[in-house]
């Protein structure tokens, strides 16, 4: 049901899809990100509100920028959606629904919803970004999902850890890995289905997650109801939607998704000199740290004066030491103040009070992890195009 | 947030009337209702092979939305072969052609 709110921000969305990277309304029903073929049309699904969407089978949408100045938490109905095989289990029966776990297990299981509710729930809130996030600011351009900034969110998610599950099944001496499967499956036989894995210490680690809740309600459809695998820290591909099998293996997993796709350079940063193959690739893992202005976007005319510039950072799990920002262009750079900490998974909050002058001024913002990790001047590349964290710049003029 | 009452959730049809509402206490399949396809191949040669081919696993705006690219043929020759050695698309060799000819000069 659409509140209020969503009308009204379904008739302000011109302008909520301002933010960061000129995102802006052709009309009311389509906007343009702002690389060459950006024209995206506003699309209108159940459980969401209107949003960039990308394809429609299977769906796969973008969260419209605006949405990441109004909170740190991003809305269940505006959380990005990304699948890779049209065969979704639309018509699951959430009291039919099971997740299987089983392999190298001294007892295999089979848990239903109600068992999992059951279970000693925690939450934690992280970020949930899709590897292609910004894939369309690539440059040389790359094939695949042309993101801009959109495709990631962050939500506080319920439900119990994946090391409880694991216990309950007991895992055998000399596993390896686990592997998780979703309901959602390719529409031809031939099509590798989508299968992940996490090496056993990882998924053994207590933070891993099956999720059921998101921000307080159920998980939206579309992001993997009823049951979602929540891994903090990493990329979109591993938050396995619509789980319903876990397999504990004694060996490395070679199914597609792992093995050939999802692979970033084996190379200092993970780059290669743009336009050029790695010799050796490594599964995609950790987010990059990443900031971005969320109060202004790019082009607007600003009064001459003190603006409160605001925005976001996260990375992979580290959490945010600092977060710099220049009016300049990048020859100055002044520390802005962190909002609250809601764990290091999650979206940190910035705002620093500026004094601008009459003029055009480049705004850029720049955050380090406490891992030490800080964002590039120029940006790094690799062919598939993931792990974009440049230092982003948004150009404005005070009058 | 707007609770649903039990009942109200058993009588509702299609998730669009219970967006907030917690979905798993319906006794019901959740019976989720994508919005029609409306997007669509643009007109060029071999149409209806295209169609044939493509749209089986995947909406037309997965070709619209690629960047534009300087070799077009070589783009698009790629991603072909990638749909038919990777995803297992039951293209037919003498097909193949046709529908990279199609992609480089449409899109």
């Amino acid at each position: 049901m659409i509140d209020r709110r969503d009308l009204l921000k379904g008739a302000g969305m011109a302008a909520l899809l301002g933010g960061l990277g000129a995102t802006r309304a052709l009309a009311e029903d389509s906007v343009t990100l702002p690389f060459a073929n950006g024209e995206r049309p506003l699309v209108k699904v159940p459980q969401k509100r209107p949003m960039i969407g990308l394809t429609s089978r299977p769906p796969q949408l973008e969260t419209p920028f605006g949405v990441f100045n109004d909170g740190v938490i991003t809305p269940n109905n505006a959380f990005f959606v990304r699948y890779h095989l049209a065969n979704l289990p639309y018509d699951l029966d959430p009291d039919k629904f099971t997740l299987e776990i089983k392999g190298k297990v001294d007892k295999p299981l089979r848990l239903s919803l109600k068992d999992i509710r059951k279970m000693k729930a925690t939450e934690i809130v992280a970020v949930n970004q899709c590897s292609g996030n910004s894939r369309g600011f690539f440059e040389p351009r790359v094939a695949g999902g042309q993101l801009g900034n959109g495709a990631m969110g962050n939500a506080r998610w319920r439900g119990v850890p994946l090391k409880a599950v694991l216990e309950m099944a007991g895992v055998q001496a000399g596993a390896r890995q686990v592997t998780f499967n979703g309901m959602d499956g390719p529409v031809i036989d031939k099509t590798p289905d989508f299968v992940k894995a996490l090496d056993l210490d990882h998924a053994m680690n207590g933070e891993v997650m099956l999720a059921y809740g998101m921000n307080g309600e159920d998980l939206p459809f579309l992001n993997g109801f009823p049951l979602r695998l929540i891994v903090p820290g990493y990329y979109g591909t591993y938050w396995v939607k619509h789980l319903n099998e876990i397999t504990v293996i004694d060996s490395v997993f070679d199914g597609f998704w792992m093995k050939s796709a999802y692979r970033i350079p084996d190379t200092p940063n993970n780059a290669v000199e743009p336009g050029t193959a790695p010799k050796a690739t490594i599964p995609i893992n950790r987010f990059t740290v990443r900031s971005f202005i969320t109060s202004v976007s790019e082009g607007a005319k600003l009064k001459a004066g003190t603006v409160t510039l605001r925005g976001i950072a996260f990375d992979g799990g580290s959490g945010i030491k600092q977060v710099a920002v220049s009016t300049d262009g990048g020859q100055s750079w002044t520390d802005a103040n962190l909002g609250k900490d809601l764990g290091k998974y999650s979206f940190r909050e910035w705002k620093l009070p500026v004094k601008l002058a009459a003029g055009s001024h480049d705004l850029k913002v720049r955050a380090t992890s406490n891992a030490g990790e800080t964002q590039p001047e120029t940006p790094r590349w690799n062919p598939a195009g993931y792990l974009r964290n440049v230092v982003e710049t948004v150009r404005v003029t005070a009058a | 947030m707007q609770r649903t009452s039990l009942l109200l959730a058993a009588l509702a049809v299609g998730l669009g009337c219970l967006a907030g509402s917690p979905i798993s206490l319906t006794a019901a399949p959740v019976n989720y209702k994508v919005p029609q396809e409306t997007a669509a191949f643009k007109p060029g040669p071999d149409l209806a092979v295209v169609q044939g081919n493509c749209a089986a696993c995947h909406s037309a705006d997965y070709i619209k939305t690629q960047p534009p690219m300087k070799n077009k043929k070589e783009f698009w020759q790629a991603e072909v072969t990638k749909m038919i050695k990777v995803y297992g698309a039951p293209i037919n060799e003498a097909d193949v052609g046709k529908i990279v000819d199609y992609l480089a000069a449409t899109y």
